[in-house]
């Protein structure tokens, strides 16, 4: 590095993050305004045009009650992406909290926190969660509260071993030998420093949120029929396997793309929030 | 001694624990650990520069960051103004903090990555209340101007700097909170050669400006010489010797400052030093020697030397040495090894 300050770099925005961001975009804003974008009604029968195979009047064929597939699908964007930001948020602010103070403290805190990690993570994510459910009762409200109780963990321990890391470096000595509190220098030195792994986790966390959301549909114990969600309705499909595929493969295609958009994002502000030192 | 001093330490000592396993603790073994002070006791006087050199792993910087209170001492107590540190809490911790400041070694890991240096500035002004909120954006230019940086700087963020720049912001934030007392912990040792000089200059140059007092922490001999009044030589946590800087190099009146003078390079080789004033290496500070610390290394122990160990005593105006070889380097009776 040269005596003068290097002249900063025009920020470019790395191509993931623009493809990312673009596909979540698309989807926030139709997520948003459904009925601009669906061409029937969800929810409207049709019994003259059952199980009918793609064709320009219906792109994604109609289901068994003669239901546009395209509608439901765009329809299912709004709790879809609900389940992608509900279920996840929680998780990740209440953990990055927990995992932060219990990082800086160390000790008792720490080893206490380990053991609640290790109960955690003993039983598959999935199966904890279908157990809440099923204790408070199937539907969305249930489900967030159920990933809440259970997601937060994983944040927290992202968390707290970059915090482990980040205050042992010298400018966390330089606040305490300022005299800042122990808060100020948790959240406003070393959290900036060490959110950048938990924000990554979260955008593939609303992806895997989205597919757990769709596992419960699918279960019966997330989204209630008839509501259009992409789980619900590629349960609704199974049957129809062999004969209308396209009432499950649309809607998959949906979570695909949705994962895709979410993961992109992430990998992209992976390396714009790179720390430079 | 003749004026009190402004901080006085007296017989501090820090362990680190090391982890110990169940066996060991079951069988009763004491619980290992890093003996990194072992009472050390010495005076800083107001708007002197005291010197602190010694080998790596003596106990330089964990005196250092003891005496800002980044750690605080299992043994012994540190007096500032006659009150001891380790009861502050609190507003009187940071009043203290305020008055007492650190410049780290590592340019690179001691200024926060995410925050401009404005904002470095701005937070030391704002949370000790040095000025009123309107005059920190004057406040940070007239700092970023005491240590010779554009003011365009407050605006660049740490990484966009060079190391000797680094350190200069370093020092600007330690100055924002007008401190009386500043720790330097090897403030150059990670910069070039050429950068070394310009920011020891800037320092001594802020001394006399700002009339602040200066604890230099290094292991470079001969800058130390340059810049400080006193200089006590630290060895395994422990000072043994302390003196007025040109007392303390013309004579050292401990085998180890001899060893660690013979030691630095020479340039004329017809002074090259042919006997080795030390053998060995530095003993574990896990397990530290009985008696002396440096009798393993000393080429003149004694039998006492093995089995007591000997205090600071005074070997002339100013100029204290721990060694039982009371006439070692006294000009009169030369000892040789």
């Amino acid at each position: 590095m040269s005596d003068t300050a290097a002249p900063r770099a025009r920020m470019i925005l790395p191509r993931p993050l623009i493809i990312g961001g673009a596909i979540l975009l698309a989807s926030v804003v139709v997520g948003l305004f459904p009925a601009l974008f669906a061409p029937f009604d969800p929810n409207a029968f049709d019994y003259g045009a059952l199980l009918q195979a793609p064709s320009w009047a219906h792109p994604m064929g109609t289901d068994n009650f003669g239901r546009d597939v395209l509608s439901r699908v765009i329809h299912a964007y709004t709790i879809d992406m609900q389940i992608a930001v509900f279920a996840t948020i929680v998780p990740f602010v209440f953990g990055t909290i927990i995992g932060a103070l219990v990082g800086y403290a160390g000790g008792w805190a720490e080893a206490l926190f380990g053991r609640i990690v290790d109960a955690v993570i003993t039983f598959p994510f999935l199966v904890l969660v279908i157990a809440i459910v099923s204790v408070l009762g199937p539907g969305l409200v249930n489900m967030y509260i159920a990933v809440g109780v259970v997601g937060w963990v994983f944040y927290a321990r992202i968390i707290a071993a970059e915090i482990k890391v980040q205050k042992r470096l010298d400018y966390a000595d330089a606040g305490r030998a300022m005299g800042y509190t122990h808060l100020r220098i948790i959240f406003r030195h070393l959290l900036p420093n060490a959110i950048t792994p938990a924000i990554v986790y979260w955008m593939t966390d609303m992806a895997l949120a989205i597919l757990l959301g769709s596992s419960l549909g699918y279960l019966g114990l997330g989204a209630q029929p008839p509501a259009a969600e992409w789980g619900v309705q590629i349960a609704d499909g199974k049957n129809f396997m062999a004969t209308a595929w396209w009432i499950s493969v649309f809607p998959g295609l949906a979570i695909v793309l949705t994962g895709l958009g979410f993961s992109l994002t992430g990998d992209g502000l992976a390396e714009v929030l790179r720390t430079k030192r | 001694m003749t004026d009190a001093g402004m901080i006085t330490v007296e017989g501090i000592g820090k362990r680190f624990a090391l982890p110990q396993g169940v066996m060991s603790r079951l069988a009763g073994h004491p619980a290992p650990a890093v003996h990194a002070l072992n009472g050390v006791s010495l005076q800083i006087r107001r708007g002197e520069t005291l010197g602190i050199v010694g080998e790596s792993g003596c106990g330089k910087s964990t005196l250092a960051r003891c005496l800002v209170r980044l750690h605080d001492c299992d043994d012994g107590r540190i007096l500032f103004e006659g009150q001891d540190i380790a009861g502050l809490e609190g507003p009187a911790r940071r009043a203290f903090n305020r008055r007492v400041q650190m410049i780290f070694q590592d340019p690179f890991s001691s200024l926060n990555p995410r925050m401009k240096v404005r904002a470095i500035l701005g937070e030391a002004l704002s949370v000790h209340r040095m000025c009123p909120a309107a005059d920190i954006p004057d406040r940070i230019a007239a700092l970023l101007a005491l240590v010779r940086l554009n003011p365009d700087a407050a605006d660049r963020y740490p990484h966009e700097f060079s190391g000797g720049q680094r350190q200069r912001i370093g020092i600007a934030r330690a100055l924002a909170v007008e401190p009386e007392v500043l720790v330097a912990d090897e403030l150059v040792s990670a910069l070039d050669v050429s950068v070394q000089a310009q920011v020891v200059n800037l320092l001594l140059d802020l001394q006399q400006r700002l009339n602040l007092t200066v604890v230099f922490v290094a292991h470079d001999l001969r800058l130390v010489r340059h810049i400080s009044h006193r200089v006590a030589v630290m060895y395994l946590g422990k000072v043994v010797e302390i003196g007025a800087t040109e007392d303390l190099f013309a004579a050292p009146r401990h085998p180890y400052t001899r060893a660690l003078l013979d030691a630095a390079p020479e340039l004329d080789p017809e002074r090259r030093s042919r006997q080795v004033a030390a053998r060995g290496e530095l003993p574990s500070p896990i397990n530290l020697p009985q008696g002396c610390l440096f009798h393993t290394r000393c080429p003149l122990a004694l039998d006492r030397c093995r089995t007591e160990r000997p205090e600071l005593t005074d070997r002339g105006p100013q100029h204290q040495a721990a060694c039982h070889l009371a006439d070692f380097g006294a000009p009169s009776t030369e000892t040789t090894a």
